[in-house]
């Protein structure tokens, strides 16, 4: 071996090639650990057991009851989707850096937009798989029991799902920007999961009541919130039913009847962008050091 | 090949690289050598574009700011450690760094040949020696062929042996006139495998001179701890003191402090005075 002069070309620009290389490992890495098998066997096995156990053996009942169905894998999705989307996107860019994979990666011809949308996509790919394996075992469920007559409002939940779990993945990775360690990257991504889950439902409503909230403003504060934005698109694609949608719900398709759910789904979508954007922003930054 | 013009280098308000200036002509290998924190990897990590940084880097013409994928094509760079890809068998670490560089997959059989990683192709890094994860680092480096290695602190995790294999893989590199710049606290393996030493202290550069040069330059001192049988060891205090060097007993020999370009002399002066010296160390 002798030492070479004359290196094939580099164009600066972000190449295609280079960002699916990075994906195909980072897809590969997530398929190959534990802890992703372990979320999508919990995903799955409590999204099945819940429509085995919400649908009746009938199948007239059964599609009868399939809204009570679709709420709780509704109920299921705002818990576990986001939390898996928010710890492996707060790991993605913190847990590298930490370890000195991004060092090794970005020692090559490689430059930061690319390491950056092939990490993302490479998650992407994996929890939108996590997705389809617990909408797969529930949707056979469902069709087995429904003889499959709401295929459209279960193919929309899990594509609100998906976008869910797209705009928690950005949100976690907008966090692993900022943080030098894992472990300070996850507790933060925990936090942000207990205050979009938990306060932004229970917190709201007790907020609403005690400071006496308008019902527009309750409605906007939902809205902001992807998790329950995705639980208004996802509900409101089959029900109307006050019980299920909550005031602000109620609200919401009153005033905005059938532009409801391209609203929200717009939010949704603003979600999804956003934070991947920020992120990615902040990472190609010349003075963000690595 | 390598120009760098006042580099300078700040976190908050601490200076770890100070108006630092080099120029590398193309076959030359320079070594970095300082104490940790000097600034020595930073200067690296500048160099690949993985921190901002003042001032100016331009390797083989190119800026390495403005033509950061391109300087890296031209550089192949190894860590003190491959730790970081402990799940993944050594092949498919070297088909991922040449997929990244758009190289086929017939390169990487080569370099597994070169490199004798032929028998651990199938092994996850994590399961490698030390002196073993070194070499498919420095496969991986050596990949595209590059005219420029840089070579961070690559012995400081090494036991002996595989020190010695790696510095071995080093100078056969240096052979064949590439351009390396390396990093190092070790004094004593410079010699091997460089022609210019540029030492550092708080981010600037303290001397240049070449490797053999170095201790008399900063006038470095070690302590040679010599074990003699004990009804010697007055007699050899004395002679090592007779001749200017301080040195004291201990419960297994004696301890000399000398210039560290010495450190022959102490031995010289203990073999013509006919005391036999059981064993030796160097503390440094």
């Amino acid at each position: 071996m002798t030492a070479a002069t004359s290196p094939v070309a580099i164009p600066e620009r972000a190449e295609g090639r280079t960002i699916l290389v990075v994906a195909r490992k980072e897809l590969a890495d997530a398929l190959a650990s534990r802890w992703f098998w372990m979320w999508v066997a919990a995903f799955a096995g409590l999204a099945a057991t819940l429509a085995l156990v919400a649908l009746p053996g009938s199948r007239v009942a059964a599609s009868a009851s399939f809204s009570r169905t679709a709420a709780s894998l509704v109920a299921l999705v705002q818990v576990i989707v986001p939390l898996m989307g928010l710890t492996l996107g707060a790991q993605a860019i913190a847990s590298q850096r930490e370890h000195g994979a991004l060092r090794f990666l970005l020692s090559h011809p490689v430059n930061r937009t690319e390491a950056f949308w092939g990490i993302y996509l490479g998650l992407a790919a994996a929890l939108v798989t996590a997705v389809a394996a617990g909408f797969g075992a529930a949707g056979l469920v469902t069709a087995i029991r429904t003889g499959g007559t709401r295929t459209g409002a279960f193919l929309w939940i899990a594509v609100g799902a998906a976008i869910l779990v797209l705009a928690m993945l950005g949100i976690g990775m907008l966090v692993s920007t900022f943080t030098r360690r894992t472990s300070s990257a996850l507790g933060i991504a925990v936090f942000i999961w207990l205050g979009l889950v938990f306060l932004g439902d229970l917190g709201l409503m007790g907020t609403a009541v005690a400071t006496r909230m308008p019902v527009s403003a309750l409605f906007a504060v939902t809205v902001a919130n992807p998790v329950e934005a995705f639980r208004l698109a996802a509900l409101a694609s089959f029900t109307r039913s006050l019980d299920v949608l909550g005031p602000a719900g109620t609200y919401a398709v009153n005033v905005l009847g059938d532009a409801l759910v391209p609203v929200i789904v717009g939010v949704l979508g603003l979600w999804f962008v956003l934070p991947a954007a920020a992120a990615w922003a902040r990472f190609r930054s010349p003075r963000q050091d690595l | 090949m390598i120009e760098i013009r006042n580099l300078t280098k700040r976190y908050g308000p601490v200076t770890v690289v100070d108006d630092f200036s080099l120029e590398v002509p193309a076959g030359e290998a320079v070594a970095l050598w300082g104490p940790n924190g000097a600034g020595k990897t930073t200067v690296v990590r500048c160099i690949l574009g993985l921190v901002d940084y003042e001032g100016t880097i331009v390797v083989d013409g190119l800026d390495a700011r403005t033509r950061g994928k391109a300087v890296r094509s031209r550089i192949g760079y190894v860590a003190q450690e491959l730790a970081f890809y402990d799940d993944m068998a050594v092949l498919d670490v070297l088909d991922y760094s040449a997929a990244l560089r758009g190289l086929t997959m017939e390169r990487v059989d080569e370099v597994v040949e070169t490199f004798r990683l032929g028998d651990h192709r199938t092994k996850r890094v994590g399961e490698l020696s030390g002196g073993l994860k070194q070499r498919l680092g420095l496969a991986a480096a050596l990949l595209p062929d590059p005219p420029v290695l840089l070579l961070d602190e690559p012995t400081a995790s090494l036991d002996a042996h595989s020190r010695e294999e790696t510095i071995g893989l080093f100078e056969d590199l240096r052979a064949q006139g590439r351009t390396i710049v390396l990093t190092t606290h070790h004094m004593e393996e410079m010699g091997m495998l460089v022609d210019r030493v540029v030492a550092m202290e708080n981010g600037r550069i303290v001397t240049e001179c070449p490797p053999g040069e170095l201790a008399e330059r900063l006038g470095l001192r070690v302590w040679l701890h010599l074990i003699v049988d004990p009804d010697e060891r007055s007699e050899a205090q004395r002679v090592l003191e007779e001749a200017g060097l301080g040195a004291r007993r201990n419960a297994a020999g004696l301890v000399v402090e000398v210039p560290a370009q010495e450190k022959g002399r102490a031995l010289a002066l203990l073999h013509r005075a006919g005391i036999e010296l059981r064993d030796l160390e160097v503390w440094t």
